[in-house]
């Protein structure tokens, strides 16, 4: 699931994102804009996920992405694995990584990449 | 095994979900879950929404389920959305228009990719439809891209089926090619305030009108609604018409379960033995390598692809 947690509108990243793991032979289930942590929790177990993918470009990485985990956990989903993507500075990626993100992906990250990270680490639940 | 069956009727959102996920994955022995599901089903009305890409058919659910909850009633929505024929992969974005029920624990909203099994995708759509309706959804809205035999074939299994077009998209021609005359119960032109609704309130009342004698056999000639979905215009006289059509088979075929229709019955037994007899041999048939071999043969110029078939093919299964 490519989801887009907060207020920021710009979602072309997220699309770009989704259109590549499409384009591999995944099935990607997109949220749209502006959704809250409990939405993104609760249509990732409507839907039945491997993994969230969180875009963020507006800065509030530090709250969304950890409270995302957080409900997981709650829900007992914390086996659904999680990773972070977009404007995100260097400083807080042990952060982010240390609540539990699996991996980030900044700007200028290959979309090869990105889709070769998650076929390596991503197992079907 | 008694314990997802329990789970699932108590709804059971986890259970559920990943049901969903087995059946569309096909594994074998949900078969024996689903057959102890079966006598909870029945209860669940179900509706299908059909149309082109683009025509708001996503909207349009999200504002029944709106209009439905309004009325206390618990929804389930399957949203399929085509698998790319490339890559095998699919984006799911109907979730996109709905996501404010999300947090609503009476609307359970789960996506399916039409992944291209012979056959399957109706199987594993109708399946989803009755573990939603075993967990108790008062309805379950599917919505598909009409376009293709499967996607056809899944709107079938609806009670009432809601054929979407919007104005100025193909003219008559195109609805015949379609089919979609055949399946519609309700036809709703969306965007209505676009140019050209009037032009296609007449085309389909015309192509409607072909039909006049299988209507009156039918008790039920499928009625033309305007609307602007995302302004919730058109929406409740919408859901006016498809408890029309609800009453009007209650009155047809009796209340006791109005998904068991003889026709129906016999439609999608065939098909479900269709799916796995192909399912079965082919994957037998792939199993021996003999497939690869017969491949390069074709491809070298050795054999041609129509002896090739019946080497493949073992006799006693034809």
């Amino acid at each position: 699931m490519v989801a887009k947690p907060g207020l920021d509108g710009h979602d072309r990243g997220a699309r770009i994102i989704a259109r590549a793991y499409r384009d591999a032979g995944f099935e990607v289930v997109y949220t749209g804009l502006h959704q809250t942590p409990e939405e993104i929790v609760e249509a990732a177990i409507q839907e039945d996920v491997d993994m969230i993918g969180l875009s963020s470009l507006a800065g509030a990485h530090k709250y969304l992405f950890p409270r995302t985990l957080e409900l997981l956990k709650e829900k007992g989903a914390d086996d659904i694995i999680v990773c972070g993507g977009g404007i995100i500075p260097d400083e807080d990626i042990p952060i982010l990584k240390e609540a539990g993100i699996r991996e980030i992906f900044t700007p200028g990250s290959s979309l090869d990449d990105i889709v070769h990270w998650v076929k390596d680490n991503v197992k079907p639940r | 095994m008694d314990k997802i069956v329990e789970n699932v009727k108590a709804g059971d959102i986890r259970t559920v979900a990943r049901l969903i996920r087995d059946i569309d994955d096909g594994i074998p022995e949900v078969r024996d879950i689903l057959k102890m599901l079966y006598p909870a089903t029945g209860k669940g009305y179900v509706i299908g929404i059909t149309g082109a890409p683009g025509v708001g058919k996503s909207t349009l659910v999200d504002q029944i389920v709106s209009h439905l909850r309004k009325k206390d009633k618990t929804v389930g929505v399957l949203a399929v959305d085509p698998t790319s024929p490339f890559s095998g992969g699919a984006i799911l974005g109907d979730r996109v228009r709905m996501q404010r029920h999300s947090l609503d624990q009476g609307v359970f909203i789960r996506s399916l990719a039409t992944r291209g099994h012979f056959g399957g995708l109706t199987q594993s759509t109708r399946s989803a439809i009755d573990v939603m309706d075993a967990m108790g959804k008062d309805y379950i809205l599917v919505e598909t891209v009409g376009v293709g035999q499967d996607e056809v074939d899944i709107v079938k299994s609806a009670q009432t089926t809601i054929v979407t077009v919007i104005p100025g998209m193909g003219d008559d021609i195109q609805a015949i090619k379609a089919g979609i005359l055949e399946v519609g119960d309700i036809f709703l032109i969306n965007k209505a305030d676009r140019d050209g609704a009037d032009k296609t309130y007449s085309d389909l009342r015309t192509m409607l009108d072909m039909d006049h004698k299988k209507h009156a056999d039918r008790g039920w000639r499928p009625p033309i609604m305007k609307a602007q979905a995302v302004f919730d215009i058109g929406v409740a006289e919408l859901l006016e018409e498809i408890e029309k059509h609800r009453q009007h088979l209650i009155d047809k075929y009796g209340e006791t379960h109005s998904r068991r229709i003889e026709g129906r019955v016999r439609e999608e037994l065939k098909e479900m033995v269709t799916t796995r007899l192909v399912e079965g041999a082919l994957s037998k048939i792939l199993q021996t390598g003999a497939f690869e071999e017969t491949v390069a043969a074709v491809l070298k110029g050795d054999l041609d692809p129509y002896t090739a078939c019946d080497r493949l093919v073992p006799s006693d299964l034809v």
